[in-house]
C-alpha cells in the first residue's frame, strides 16, 4: 500500500466503520464483530506506516482547501505516529475489553456506545496525523462531540451534569481560546503548517510569545492544566472503557499531543528557549502535578483517584513539552505512550472490579486480591509503571523528562518530579497493597449485600484478556521502547 | 431575448403571481404557483450571478428610460449574493410550506397567505435588485406591508400584537428611510445610488447630507434589528407562523443589512461614514452590544423560537462587526455570514416548524424528551445549533473564522474576543434545549407524537446539510463574497 492512501485510509476507515457499527445494532454479535474488524484493520494500516516514517518519510495527503490556503491537510511525522499508533492499537484492546464490561454490566444504548467510540477514534487519528493548525483544530473538536454522547451514556440527572462540565469546559476553552491563538498565528505567520523548527520566529517577538503560549496551553483544554482540569473528574461517570480508552488514552493524549505540536512545529524550540517570559507556565504546570496529586491521595471513588492521578501525569507531558529541550520533549513523547498503557490498565482494572463484585470505593476493595488475583495483579504492574519503576516503561518517560529539567537547569522542576514520584506511590501503592495483605472488611460486604465465599470471581473473559495485553506492555515497553525513541530523536535533532 | 430582460423577470415574476392567487383561491393551486415562481425566480437568479461573474456588472434600464431619470436595475456581485439568498430560501420553504400552512393557517385564508408571501418575496427581491434610492423605499414597503400582514396570520393571538409592533417601528424605520433619501434629494436632485455616489463628495459638508446620513442609517437599522433597535423583532418571529419566521428570519433582515451595506458603501462611500464622520466605532460598539446582549437574553427564553429570535439579533450583530471594520476581509466575513446564517437559521425554523406541527408549541418543557419520538427533527437541530455555535465543519465556523481574523488584522482584539465569547453564549443557549430533548423524560401527559412528515423534513434536511456542505467546500459562498467585498470597498473615491 502507498503511504499516502495508508494515511487517508487510516482516517476514513473508523469514521466510514460507524456506519456499518450503526446499522447492525440489532445483532450485537456482528455489530461488536464490526468493531473488532474496524479496529483492526485501522491498526493494521497505521502500523505499516511505522517502517516509512522511521525511514524519515513524512507521507503527507490534502483533502480539501476550506479557506483559500487553509486546507484539511493531514501529514504523518514521527509524533503523531507514535501517538496514532498508541491509540489505533488500544482501541482493539480497549474493544474486547468493552464486549465483557458492557455487556456484563447489562448497559443500554450499546450501538450508540461503538458507534461513538469509532468516531472517537477517527477524530483521534485527525488529530495525530494533522498537517496544519486547522486540521488538528477540527479534528479536537470532533473528538470532543463525538465523547459526549458517550460520557452522558447513562442519561441520568448526575450524567447530564457532568456533561455539561465536560463539554462547557472543552468547548468554550477550545473555540473561546484555543481558536483565538489559531486565528492569531495565521494573522501573523501567514501559514498554520505544522513545519519543523516553528513558524513564529520573527513574526511573534516578546511578552506576545508568553500570551499565544499562554492561549495555546489554556485553550488546549485536554491537557487538563489547572484550572481547566474538572472536566476530567466529571468525565468519570461515563462507563469504565470510555473513562479507559478516551479519558486516559485517546481524549487526553490528544491534548498533550497538541500542546507538544504547538510547541514544536508552531514555536519551535529556539525560538521559544529565547522568549524569556514562558517560564510560569512552567510553574502552572508543575503546581498541577502536585496539587492534582494530593487531591488524588484524598479519593475514596477509584476512578475519580485515577483521574485526578491522569491531571497529574499529563503535566508531566505539558511540562517536559514547555522545557522546550531535547529530553524534555523526548520525554514528553516517552511519558504518552508509557503513561497511555499504565493508566489503561488501572482502569481497566476498575472496571473488572466494578463489573465483577461492583465496589467502586477504595476502601471497599480490601482484600479484592483474594477474589479478583489476576486483576489486582494487573493494577500492581500499572501502578508501578505510573510511578516510574523498572523494570516497566513508564521508567523511561520520567527518566527522560528528568533529564530534559536538568539540561534547562530547572531544579524546582527537579523536585517536583521527585515529590511526585513519591505521592505516586502513595496514592496507588496502597491500593494493590490492602487487595492482598488486608483482611476483607466482612461487616461492609455484608452491608453491600455481597456473599464473600473466598473463591475466585474474576471479571468476564474478555475484560481479563485485555488486561493481560495492556500490563504485558507496560513490561515490555520497557525493553522495546527504542522505535518511539527513534521516532522522537527525529523530531528533536534538526 | 429574454435574458436581455432577466433583471426585471425578477421583481415582475413573483410580483404578477400574487394577484393570480387571489384569482385561483384553491389552496393547492396557490401553493404550486408560488413553487413554481420561487424555483424560476431561483434559476433567474443563477443565471444572473452567472452572467455577473463572467461580464460584470448589469445594468438594466426599467421601460427603457435612462438612467439618473428612469429607474435603473444594476446587478452586481453583492446584490446578486443577496438575491440568491432570497430565492434559495424561498425555493427550499415553500415545499415544506405545504404542509405547515395547511395545519396553522385555516383553509379560507390560504391563498392570502400565498398572495402576500408572493408580494412580500417580490419585495425583498425588489430591494436587492434595484439602483435606485426611491425604488429601495417603495419595495421595502412592499415586503414590510406585507410580512406585516403574514405575522398578522399566526396561529397565536399573540400574533396581532406583534405584528402591530413590528408595523409602528417598521413604519417608523421606513419613513426615516424616505426622508433621508427626501434630503439627499433635495441635495442632489438624483435618487439613483450611483449618481448619488458621484454627486455627493461636492456637497458632503453640509449639515443636510450629515442629517440625510442619519436618518437612512437609523431607518435601515430599524429594519435589520441592530441592537438596539431589535425589539419589534423577537415577538414577530415567535407569534409568526413558522413558515413566515423560518422565510423572514433568513431573509428580510439580510435584506436590510445589504441596503445598509449599500448606503455606506456605494452612496456615501466607506471613507465619509467611517473616516469623516466616525460611524464605524458606532456600529462597532452595537455590534458588540448585540452579540452579548442578545445571546445572553437567548439563554433565558422558554420558547425555543423566541430563543433563536433573540439568537438572530446577536447573529445580526456579527454581521454588522464586520460591516464595521471597514476592511475586505472584514466585509466578506460580513457578507458571507449573510448566506450562512440565512441556511442556519432557516434550518433551525424549519426544525421548529416540524416541533410545532406534531407539538402545537414550541416551549422548552413541551419539548422534554422529544429526541425519542422525533428523532430526525432533532437531530436537524443539533447540526443547526453546532453550526450556529460555530463548529468546525459548519458553515458557523467559517463566519467566524473570517470575522476573527479581520478583527485581529485591524488589531481590533475585544472584536474578537467578543465574537467567540458570543458564540460560547450560543452553546449555552442551544445545549439548553439539547438536554431538555434528549436527556428528559417524555411527560407521562404528553400527547403521543411521530415524526414530522417526510414533506417538512426533507426541506429541513436541505438547509441543515448545506451548513455542514458551505462549511467545508467554501469556494463558492466565500469566493462570491470575498469578491463582492472587493468590488464594494474598491468604489472608495
Amino acid at each position: 500500500m502507498n503511504p499516502e492512501t495508508a494515511v487517508w485510509l487510516a482516517l476514513a476507515v473508523p469514521l466510514v466503520g460507524a456506519v456499518p457499527i450503526a446499522l447492525t445494532g440489532w445483532s450485537p454479535n456482528l455489530r461488536e464483530t464490526i468493531t473488532l474488524v474496524t479496529a483492526t484493520l485501522l491498526f493494521v494500516i497505521v502500523a505499516s506506516l511505522v517502517p516509512e516514517v522511521l525511514a524519515g518519510a513524512r507521507p503527507e495527503v490534502t483533502l480539501i482547501e476550506i479557506l483559500p490556503g487553509l486546507p484539511i491537510r493531514l501529514e504523518v511525522e514521527p509524533l503523531g505516529m507514535i501517538f496514532g499508533a498508541v491509540a489505533s492499537f488500544l482501541w482493539i484492546v480497549n474493544s474486547i475489553y468493552s464486549i465483557g464490561y458492557m455487556r456484563g454490566h447489562n448497559e443500554g444504548h450499546q450501538t450508540r456506545f461503538y458507534v461513538c467510540f469509532a468516531l472517537a477514534l477517527g477524530g483521534t487519528i485527525g488529530v495525530a496525523f494533522a498537517g496544519n493548525m486547522l486540521t488538528l483544530f477540527i479534528f479536537y473538536e470532533v473528538l470532543t462531540l463525538s465523547t459526549y454522547p458517550l460520557v452522558t451514556h447513562k442519561g441520568d440527572r448526575k450524567s447530564v451534569m457532568a456533561g455539561r462540565t465536560y463539554l462547557g469546559i472543552l468547548l468554550s476553552t477550545s473555540i473561546g481560546i484555543q481558536l483565538l491563538a489559531v486565528i492569531w498565528t495565521w494573522v501573523a505567520a501567514g501559514t498554520l503548517d505544522f513545519t519543523p523548527g516553528g513558524i513564529l520566529a520573527g513574526k511573534v517577538e516578546g511578552p506576545a510569545v508568553g500570551l499565544l503560549l499562554f492561549l495555546y496551553i489554556y485553550g488546549i483544554g485536554k491537557a487538563a492544566l489547572m484550572p481547566a482540569h474538572r472536566w476530567l473528574p466529571a468525565a468519570m461517570v461515563a462507563p469504565t472503557p470510555v473513562s479507559a480508552l478516551l479519558h486516559a488514552v485517546a481524549v487526553v493524549k490528544a491534548g498533550v499531543f497538541s500542546v507538544i505540536k504547538v510547541v514544536v512545529y508552531i514555536f519551535g524550540l529556539d525560538h521559544l528557549n529565547a522568549s524569556e517570559n514562558t517560564d510560569w507556565l512552567l510553574y502552572a504546570a508543575g503546581a498541577t502535578i502536585l496539587i492534582a496529586s494530593v487531591i488524588a491521595l484524598r479519593q475514596d471513588n477509584l476512578k475519580r483517584r485515577l483521574a485526578y492521578s491522569t491531571v497529574s501525569q499529563l503535566s508531566y507531558i505539558v511540562l517536559g513539552a514547555i522545557l522546550a529541550t531535547r529530553w524534555g520533549i523526548v520525554g514528553g513523547g516517552l511519558h504518552l505512550v508509557m503513561h497511555a498503557f499504565g493508566k489503561i490498565t488501572l482502569f481497566f482494572c476498575a472496571g473488572a472490579i466494578m463489573v465483577a463484585s461492583h465496589k467502586t470505593e477504595i476502601s471497599q476493595m480490601r482484600g479484592i486480591g483474594r477474589t479478583m488475583p489476576l486483576t489486582t495483579f494487573a493494577f500492581l504492574i500499572g501502578s508501578l509503571s505510573i510511578i516510574g519503576l523498572p523494570p516497566f516503561g513508564g521508567m523511561w518517560g520520567k527518566w527522560y523528562l528528568l533529564l530534559g529539567s536538568l539540561e534547562a537547569g530547572q531544579l524546582a522542576m527537579v523536585a517536583v518530579l521527585i515529590l511526585s514520584t513519591i505521592l505516586n506511590i502513595m496514592y496507588l501503592l496502597p491500593i494493590a497493597f490492602h487487595g492482598f495483605f488486608s483482611k476483607p472488611d466482612k461487616a461492609a460486604d455484608a452491608a453491600d449485600g455481597q456473599q464473600q465465599e473466598g473463591g475466585i470471581r474474576e471479571a468476564p473473559i474478555p475484560c481479563l484478556i485485555a488486561i493481560s495485553v495492556t500490563s504485558l506492555g507496560c513490561f515490555a515497553l520497557f525493553f522495546f521502547s527504542e522505535p518511539a525513541f527513534e521516532l522522537l530523536l527525529q523530531i528533536v535533532t534538526p | 431575448m429574454i435574458t436581455e430582460h432577466l433583471p426585471a423577470l425578477q421583481v415582475v415574476l413573483p410580483l404578477l403571481a400574487a394577484p393570480i392567487c387571489i384569482l385561483l383561491r384553491r389552496p393547492g393551486l396557490c401553493w404550486a404557483l408560488a413553487t413554481l415562481v420561487s424555483w424560476l425566480s431561483l434559476a433567474v437568479t443563477v443565471a444572473l450571478l452567472l452572467q455577473v461573474q463572467d461580464s460584470g456588472v448589469i445594468s438594466y434600464h426599467l421601460g427603457g428610460w435612462e438612467p439618473p431619470w428612469g429607474i435603473e436595475y444594476r446587478v452586481d456581485l453583492a446584490n446578486a449574493f443577496v438575491l440568491l439568498i432570497v430565492t434559495v430560501i424561498s425555493a427550499v420553504v415553500l415545499p415544506f410550506a405545504r404542509t405547515s400552512v395547511g395545519a396553522e393557517i385555516p383553509r379560507e385564508k390560504a391563498y392570502l397567505f400565498y398572495s402576500m408571501y408572493l408580494l412580500c418575496f417580490a419585495g425583498l427581491l425588489g430591494i436587492a435588485i434595484t439602483g435606485d434610492a426611491f425604488n429601495v423605499f417603495v419595495f421595502l414597503e412592499i415586503s414590510s406591508l406585507s410580512s406585516y400582514v403574514l405575522i398578522s396570520l399566526g396561529k397565536d393571538r399573540r400574533a396581532l400584537t406583534a405584528a402591530y409592533q413590528y408595523l409602528i417601528m417598521g413604519t417608523i424605520g421606513a419613513t426615516f428611510y424616505l426622508i433621508g433619501v427626501g434630503l439627499l434629494y433635495a441635495m442632489t436632485g438624483t435618487l439613483n445610488m450611483a449618481d448619488l455616489a458621484e454627486r455627493i463628495p461636492a456637497v458632503a459638508d453640509t449639515r443636510t447630507v450629515h442629517a440625510a446620513f442619519a436618518f437612512l442609517l437609523i431607518g435601515i437599522a430599524l429594519k435589520a434589528a441592530i441592537f438596539p433597535l431589535h425589539l419589534w423583532l423577537p415577538n414577530a418571529y415567535c407569534y409568526a407562523p413558522s413558515v413566515v419566521t423560518a422565510f423572514l428570519a433568513a431573509t428580510a433582515t439580510k435584506v436590510s443589512i445589504y441596503v445598509l451595506l449599500r448606503v455606506i458603501f456605494t452612496v456615501f462611500g466607506s471613507f465619509y461614514g467611517f473616516n469623516v464622520l466616525e460611524f464605524d466605532l458606532i456600529l462597532a460598539v452595537l455590534a458588540a452590544a448585540a452579540m452579548v446582549v442578545a445571546s445572553t437574553v437567548a439563554i433565558f427564553q422558554t420558547n425555543v423560537k423566541r430563543l433563536l429570535a433573540y439568537s438572530s439579533v446577536a447573529q445580526i450583530g456579527y454581521m454588522v462587526l464586520g460591516i464595521s471594520l471597514g476592511s475586505v476581509v472584514g466585509l466578506t466575513g460580513g457578507i458571507v455570514h449573510l448566506f450562512n446564517h440565512a441556511m442556519m437559521k432557516g434550518g433551525l425554523f424549519l426544525a421548529m416548524g416540524c416541533v410545532f406541527y406534531r407539538l402545537g408549541s414550541t416551549q422548552i418543557h413541551d419539548m422534554a424528551g422529544l429526541a425519542r419520538v422525533m428523532p430526525w427533527t432533532m437531530a436537524a437541530f443539533v447540526i443547526g445549533g453546532l453550526s450556529l455555535i460555530g463548529v468546525p465543519l459548519t458553515t458557523g465556523f467559517i463566519s467566524k473564522w473570517i470575522l476573527v481574523q479581520a478583527a485581529l488584522e485591524d488589531g481590533i482584539w475585544w472584536a474578537a474576543v467578543l465574537v467567540v465569547f458570543s458564540s460560547l453564549l450560543a452553546v449555552a443557549y442551544v445545549w439548553r434545549v439539547v438536554e431538555a430533548a434528549y436527556f428528559q423524560p417524555r411527560p407521562e401527559a404528553a400527547i403521543p407524537v411521530g415524526e414530522a412528515p417526510l414533506a417538512m423534513l426533507i426541506p429541513t434536511w436541505i438547509l441543515i446539510l448545506a451548513n455542514l456542505y458551505f462549511g467545508v467546500d467554501t469556494s463558492v459562498t466565500v469566493g462570491v463574497a470575498r469578491q463582492a467585498a472587493e468590488a464594494l470597498v474598491g468604489a472608495v473615491p
